[in-house]
């Protein structure tokens, strides 16, 4: 097991061009579950390529286990890449596969069948293993790449959306089948995706990635509850925190935090909101509509409610922010600041 | 049902077609030349007994089996520059980035077109130059010119259909730069490559004017010329022999194109269907 560490890590593809990652320091934990996490073009895959050591860094440096790696070929990294399709060998069985990277490295032969049927078993892949690559369904396909990864017990896994190519339902399972793995094999993990729900529900931490900026690494609970600035604020929950423009910040809060005065205790900020849509998603409602008066007037706002049976499209209701969950953003830089007192009216 | 007549009709009438050439070299390698030019015959069957004296013929008063001997020499030794040449082009090419790979494959693929009538005269001069005049070497020289740019432009589209994220899977799994070349790329490409030796061959023992322009000794000939050169004597057609002498010439290479045959077929349809 290893520690992953980049200092001011930098890629330009294009001279004069913003890099496509630009300046990344992060650190991994002996052991941890990291999620990059970003829009798509964000350069998380070139991020994680670096680290691979399949795309030369333009500065800054890579340490896998203290060590710097920047001159090490992806072979001498001790680590081990899930594609995000999968890049298996097309020519290969399943064992065979599966035996690569220990071939490659030049472990003994003797012990080759015996690794191979413990990664196989470990995935519940045993029976595939005289299948070709083509004759394997998605999910088959993603747990042969995860046993080829650990067969030869790498100090660091990169996955870059390895269930991106999976349907909705066989992505939940095999996400939660990762997770799993990972708590056993408890290896260093890096894992790439642009899918929130999949970075909250996996990391340990996630680092939020955007035009090959680090905005925030934090736990899952401290990059929802606590977002450094208003790209992580909105870029992460569905609907996305709301943002006001009051003077000199912005404020916003999280649809949950907004609902009927007669829910909400405490200290709160109130307004008559005029229901424009009600969404029904089974385990809740997602309502919108805007403000009818104030520094809010006209502007969409979301609601998200257990139940929204006594609300009726058109009518307008009074709803509440409590004071306490109330974010303030620079409204130049956009970063998180102190709350401070502001004038809705 | 109607469908099932329609297949069966169109295989027949292919198989009648294809087949016939060597129907017709076999039957008349075998006949007596009394048969062979008695008009009043059914030339599709033997009207009197089967000989081998055509066989005998070619094989004791000719030198088939020298120009066998170069053609398959000519024809592994270009073979073999073709390969050395055009793979680790095509693959540059193919990995190259932006659209100069493509543009610069096109051009390459282009002199492929020139043809040989227009280049003859030239390449005599060079021939000439280098003192290669009535050699074999003469023609492992020129036939490059046109079998590497042709298989280079085949061999592109394999290389390109390989997605880049084979080859850094097997470099994160403990290859090396060339070793993911060597080991992944080369052998998911056999059909193409199969493709570029089978080919090859194939336009080395059919070639005519080049082998005509630049060998001149009996003892030199390849197949292609040794045969139309030496069975026809001014204005005398020696049937029998000449038809044996393709026989056997085709034989192998169609042997060949079977045994590869769903590999060739992939070999040229590659990129055709995703
Ligand atoms: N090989 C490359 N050449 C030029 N630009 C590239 C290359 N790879 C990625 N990029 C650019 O870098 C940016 C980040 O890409 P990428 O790391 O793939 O993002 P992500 O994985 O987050 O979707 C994108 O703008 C992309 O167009
Ligand atoms: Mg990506």
């Amino acid at each position: 097991m290893a520690v992953v560490e980049t200092r001011s890590l930098t890629k330009v593809f294009k001279e004069g061009e913003l890099g496509a990652v630009n300046s990344v320091n992060l650190e991994t934990r002996e052991g941890e579950f990291l999620v990059f996490l970003g829009p798509s073009g964000s350069g998380k895959t070139t991020l994680l390529r670096m680290i691979a050591g399949l795309e030369t860094p333009t500065s800054g440096e890579i340490l896998i286990g203290g060590r710097v790696v920047n001159d090490l070929s992806p072979r001498d990294r001790r680590i081990a890449m899930v594609f995000q399709s999968y890049a298996l060998y097309p020519h290969l069985s399943v064992y065979k596969n599966i035996a690569f990277p220990l071939k490659a490295q030049k472990v003994k032969k003797d012990l080759h069948k015996q690794k191979v049927e413990w990664a196989a078993s470990l995935l519940g892949i045993g029976a595939l293993l005289d299948r070709k690559p083509r004759e394997l369904s998605g999910g088959e396909r993603q747990r042969v790449a995860l046993a080829r990864a650990i067969v030869r017990e790498p100090a660091v896994f990169l996955l870059d959306e390895p269930l991106s190519n999976l349907d909705a339902k066989l992505r939940a399972s095999a996400r939660e089948e990762l997770e799993r793995f990972h708590r056993r094999v408890g290896t260093t993990t890096i894992y790439v995706t642009h899918d929130q729900v999949e970075a909250m529900a996996m990391g340990d931490r996630v680092l939020v990635l955007n035009k090959g900026v680090v905005h925030q690494l934090g736990t899952p609970t401290e990059v929802y509850d606590n977002p450094a600035d208003t790209f992580v604020a909105t870029f992460l929950g569905s609907p996305p925190m709301n943002l006001a423009e009051l003077s000199d910040v912005i404020v916003g809060f999280r649809p949950e935090h907004f609902r009927p005065v007669s829910s909400v205790n405490g200290e709160a900020v109130a307004f008559r909101f005029k229901v424009e849509n009600i969404e029904y998603l089974g385990s809740e409602w997602i309502v919108s509509g805007t403000p009818a008066s104030g520094k809010l007037g006209g502007q969409k706002v979301f609601s998200r409610l257990n139940s929204a049976q006594d609300l009726s499209l058109g009518g307008t209701y009074d709803f509440a922010v409590p004071q306490c969950e109330l974010k303030f953003f620079d409204r130049s830089t956009e970063k998180r600041v102190e709350p401070k007192v502001v004038s809705w009216q | 049902m109607w469908g099932k007549v329609v297949h069966v009709l169109v295989i027949t009438v292919f198989t009648v077609l294809l087949a016939f050439p060597f129907y017709w070299m076999v039957i008349t390698s075998f006949k007596q030349n009394v048969d062979l030019y008695t008009m009043e015959n059914n030339p599709f069957v033997f009207n009197a007994k089967p000989t081998l004296d055509h066989l005998k013929f070619l094989f004791t008063e000719t030198r088939f089996v020298r120009w066998l001997a170069n053609t398959t020499f000519v024809g592994i030794v270009v073979v073999a520059i073709t390969l050395v040449l055009a793979v680790p082009a095509a693959y540059s090419l193919a990995r190259l980035s932006g659209r100069w790979g493509e543009r610069l494959g096109i051009a390459i693929f282009l002199t492929y077109l020139v043809p040989q009538t227009l280049l003859f005269i030239p390449l005599s001069r060079v021939v000439a130059y280098l003192g290669l005049q009535d050699s074999l070497w003469a023609l492992i020289l020129v036939y490059p010119s046109f079998t590497v740019p042709f298989s280079i432009w085949l061999l592109m589209g394999f290389f390109k259909s390989i997605p880049k994220e084979l080859e850094d899977a097997a470099m994160v799994d403990g290859l090396t730069r060339f070793g993911a070349f060597a080991k992944m790329v080369i052998p998911i490409s056999t059909s193409g490559i199969l493709t570029v030796v089978i080919f090859t061959f194939t336009l080395v023992t059919q070639e005519f004017v080049y082998a005509l322009t630049f060998i001149s000794s009996e003892s030199n000939q390849m197949i292609g010329t040794g045969i139309p050169i030496f069975l026809v004597r001014g204005d005398v057609y020696y049937w029998g022999a000449l038809m044996a002498a393709c026989l056997i010439a085709s034989l192998p290479i169609a042997f060949l194109y079977n045994l590869f045959l769903d590999r060739f077929i992939a070999g040229f349809t590659v990129g055709a269907v995703k």
